[in-house]
């Protein structure tokens, strides 16, 4: 520094730091002390933050801190605390009988909203988002068409025993036979069945085809379908009079359910989720529109009085 | 070598200790008008938490409220709602606008007069005067050795600084709670975590920058100075030195001895004396004066003491300067301020406060928004109808409960249920009670006959059953499948 020209700068009257390039000088404005001092502050801030945090970068993970403070340990903190909070609620909801929920109306809207939780992890996969599942493979869960009934003990059997599960007892289940494949029905008395179908559910004008059709489904399908074909929820035998088809209602798609039909099949969810998740799926799914009132009384009277 | 601007190799240090400013006592009509501004700015941030409002049984009874956990802003007779933030922030822009009408008008009048760090400081500084006594003790004492009473002094101020600071921090907290409750609950310990912490920072600031940091905030700190000096020109108002009138500089005695020799100004310092920014208001207009006009006071003091007219120290603009220097006289006041900038300034600021009385008074406090399910888009029901699903946002912004209608059109053969109700039986109206002060969301369901076109717009209303029959609508669409599908 001491070969440094410092000197006096005419125009503003202070002094120069004494660098020159070029001729271009350099004025000494100096900083306030303070803002030295905040400078080390910061340094000994950051030397205590190494300390007490994660910081250095190691082969697999960075040192720890003392601290022993982790994003995934607030996380941690963070949902048992939010179990906490929900748990008197939970309790509630465990506690009560379905059928007595819609009753409740609080306590039905935090089962719904618990259900909707659920419904996002374990059920979106096949029934979709918000339920309307998938055309030719999942039933809708959205509308007013149930093949094993759509209040809300039926709904929460179904949850908790599954379709047609192999290794549970309980499971609903039946097996529509493939009158097709299984040579049971030739292709023109399948073709007969399926105009009388068409015909029931004013897709067809009655004819000929129907006609006989209608003899063969006498024999072969009203055990199950019933008599006019208004199904059969005891065997999940879907109503084949209404709009709502899950395999197709045409007659390419009517035909090949009867040849084989697909029998599909649900999980159930009593070996992997707890009676109040259950329960609380049940009233989501029951909410999404086609909820049947069933044998509930306590869900009549409740009017639109503006409480979700 | 040895040239007169060679510093010998003494390198300047680059960094500086702050000079002291030990700022004397004053009095004038300045310095009185800085005491009314700060008794009401100070009597304004005390005590506005504290005033009551009625407002009925379902919302709070503070008049100014910013009620951050309910999401409510509560100023008097307006409640706004955080949907209808363009209001604060149009009071910004007005906030905005309205600095800049002041400083093209009368300089950094805001700085000198109004900045609460200009205001806290003036605050503190009438502390170091009552405890340590007027400028020349108060340099004497920082000067002087550690004795017991240099101690005490230091100690009863800062426990001074301590106390307001301390005051300052908890009345900020009280705009966002109910003061007399939150009042209770910050002694019993009751109060929220984030009150304590708000508390704790405020009062440390407070203490830093009013106690200690003060004129240094002005000068390193913030931002607004920059911006003002950018903002004010040739015909804004600054304090100023008439050097033309005061120099050469020389005492009563030397000018008697010399008449003619010397300009009005002895020398005397005392506009030095009383700066809160330790600055030489002589040396011209520079970024740490805060235009406070106190050493107007002063020097108005002095000439008034040896018999020269006032003002040789005194609010000019560039151009009066120029004019003043050149042997003319300054323009009128009147004249100074109504000029086309000032004038479009201030019509921007009426407009947009005319604007918004406007839209406050056109409001209606019944609010729909509908938002349409997408997944499912649409729902195929067993009898061949369609339905579609829809959240109604339902607002209700008055302070009391309500019930309401709500009615569909331009969908013909429709109906309408909630997910409370039952599709058997529903029509295209149903009624529903909103809760005062919330808002409500309703699912609705609309069912209408299956053929029709796949995208069709219609109306959702909603309005008062309650005397007050406006209300709000909504266009939305309604979905069905496409032919053959």
């Amino acid at each position: 520094m001491a070969d440094l020209k410092q000197r006096i700068d005419e125009a503003t009257g202070t002094s120069t730091v004494g660098h020159e390039w070029d001729g271009i000088e350099e004025l000494n404005t100096p900083l306030p002390r303070w803002w030295l001092w905040t400078f080390y502050a910061t340094i000994v801030w950051g030397l205590a933050y190494v300390v007490l945090y994660p910081a250095w970068p190691m082969v697999n993970r960075a040192t720890e801190g003392v601290l022993g403070w982790s994003s995934r340990g607030d996380l941690a903190k963070e949902m048992a605390a939010d179990a906490k909070r929900r748990a008197p609620t939970v309790n509630a909801i465990a506690a009560t009988a379905l059928a007595d929920l819609p009753a409740k109306p609080e306590l039905m809207q935090a089962a719904v909203q618990g259900g909707a939780a659920a419904f996002r992890v374990h059920c979106v996969q096949c029934h979709g988002a918000g339920g309307a599942g998938v055309k030719n493979l999942y039933p809708s869960l959205t509308d007013d068409d149930w093949l094993w009934g759509g209040d809300l003990a039926s709904i929460e059997y179904t949850v908790t025993h599954g379709i047609r599960n192999p290794d549970h007892k309980a499971t609903r289940t039946s097996l529509m036979p493939a009158f097709g494949r299984d040579g049971i029905l030739d292709a023109a008395q399948i073709g007969d069945v399926v105009s009388f179908v068409r015909t029931i559910s004013r897709q067809e004008k009655a004819s000929a085809s129907s006609a006989r059709g209608a003899a063969l489904f006498e024999a072969n399908c009203a055990v199950c379908h019933g008599a006019g074909g208004e199904g059969g929820r005891q065997v999940g035998a879907p109503r084949l009079t209404d709009a709502i088809w899950l395999y197709g209602g045409d007659r390419d798609s009517l035909t090949a359910t009867v040849n084989q039909p697909r029998n599909g099949v649900m999980p159930r969810w009593n070996n992997r989720l707890d009676p109040a998740t259950i329960k609380m799926l049940s009233a989501y799914v029951y909410s999404l529109g086609g909820g049947e009132k069933g044998l509930a009384p306590a869900a009549e009277g409740q009017g639109a009085d503006g409480q979700p | 070598m040895a040239s007169p601007e060679d510093l010998s190799g003494q390198p300047a240090p680059l960094y500086e200790a702050r000079k002291g400013v030990y700022p004397k006592a004053v009095n004038g009509p300045f310095r009185r008008f800085k005491w009314a501004i700060m008794a009401v700015t100070l009597a304004i941030y005390y005590a506005t938490p504290w005033i009551r409002w009625d407002r009925g049984p379902y919302a709070p009874d503070q008049a100014v409220l910013v009620d951050l956990a309910n999401r409510r802003f509560y100023m008097f007779q307006i409640e706004i709602w955080p949907h209808e933030f363009y209001y604060v922030a149009g009071l910004l822009i007005m906030a905005g606008i309205g600095l800049f009408l002041v400083t093209s008008a009368v300089g950094r009048a805001w700085c000198g007069y109004a900045c609460p760090q200009t205001v806290w400081t003036d605050l503190f500084q009438h502390v170091d005067r009552l405890v340590d006594g007027d400028r020349n003790a108060q340099v004497r004492l920082a000067n002087g050795p550690w004795t017991f009473e240099k101690i005490a002094k230091r100690g009863t101020k800062y426990l001074i600084y301590l106390v307001i600071a301390f005051w300052t921090g908890g009345a900020w907290i009280m705009y966002f709670a109910d003061a007399p409750t939150l009042t209770v609950d910050f002694w019993t310990g009751q109060a929220a975590p984030v009150a304590y912490g708000t508390v704790a920072v405020l009062t440390a600031t407070t203490f830093i920058l009013g106690g200690f940091m003060r004129e240094q905030v002005c000068i390193y700190m913030c931002p607004w100075p920059r911006i003002q000096t950018a903002m004010m020109d040739e015909k804004s108002l600054l304090v100023t030195y008439k050097d033309w009138r005061g120099e050469p500089r020389g005492s009563v005695k030397k000018a008697q001895a010399h008449p003619g020799a010397f300009g009005d100004c002895i020398d005397c310092n005392q506009c030095v004396a009383v700066c809160p920014t330790g600055i030489d208001i002589r040396q011209g207009p520079q970024i740490g004066c805060i235009t406070c006009a106190l050493c107007i006071d002063a020097c108005d003091g002095v000439m008034a003491q040896v018999g020269r007219p006032r003002g040789l120290i005194d609010y000019c603009t560039l151009d009066d300067a120029a004019a003043e220097k050149a042997g003319g006289t300054a323009r009128p006041v009147r004249k100074k301020l109504l000029r086309p900038r000032t004038l479009i300034y201030f019509g921007v600021w009426t407009a947009i406060g005319a604007a918004m009385l406007f839209s406050l008074g056109q409001r209606t406090r019944l609010d729909l928004a509908v938002q349409h399910e997408r997944s499912p888009l649409y729902v195929q029901l067993s009898d061949g109808h369609v339905r579609n699903n829809y959240t109604l946002k339902l607002r209700n912004m008055e302070t009391r409960p309500r019930r309401v209608a709500v009615t569909i059109g331009g969908l013909p053969g429709a109906a309408i249920w909630t997910d409370g109700g039952a599709r058997e039986g529903s029509g295209q109206r149903i009624e529903i009670m909103l809760d005062a002060d919330s808002v409500t969301r309703v699912k609705l369901f609309v069912a209408a006959p299956g053929k029709g076109p796949a995208r069709q717009d219609f109306s959702i209303e909603t309005r008062g059953l309650d005397g007050d029959p406006r209300g709000d609508s909504d266009i939305i669409q309604f979905d069905r499948p496409e032919a053959g599908q």
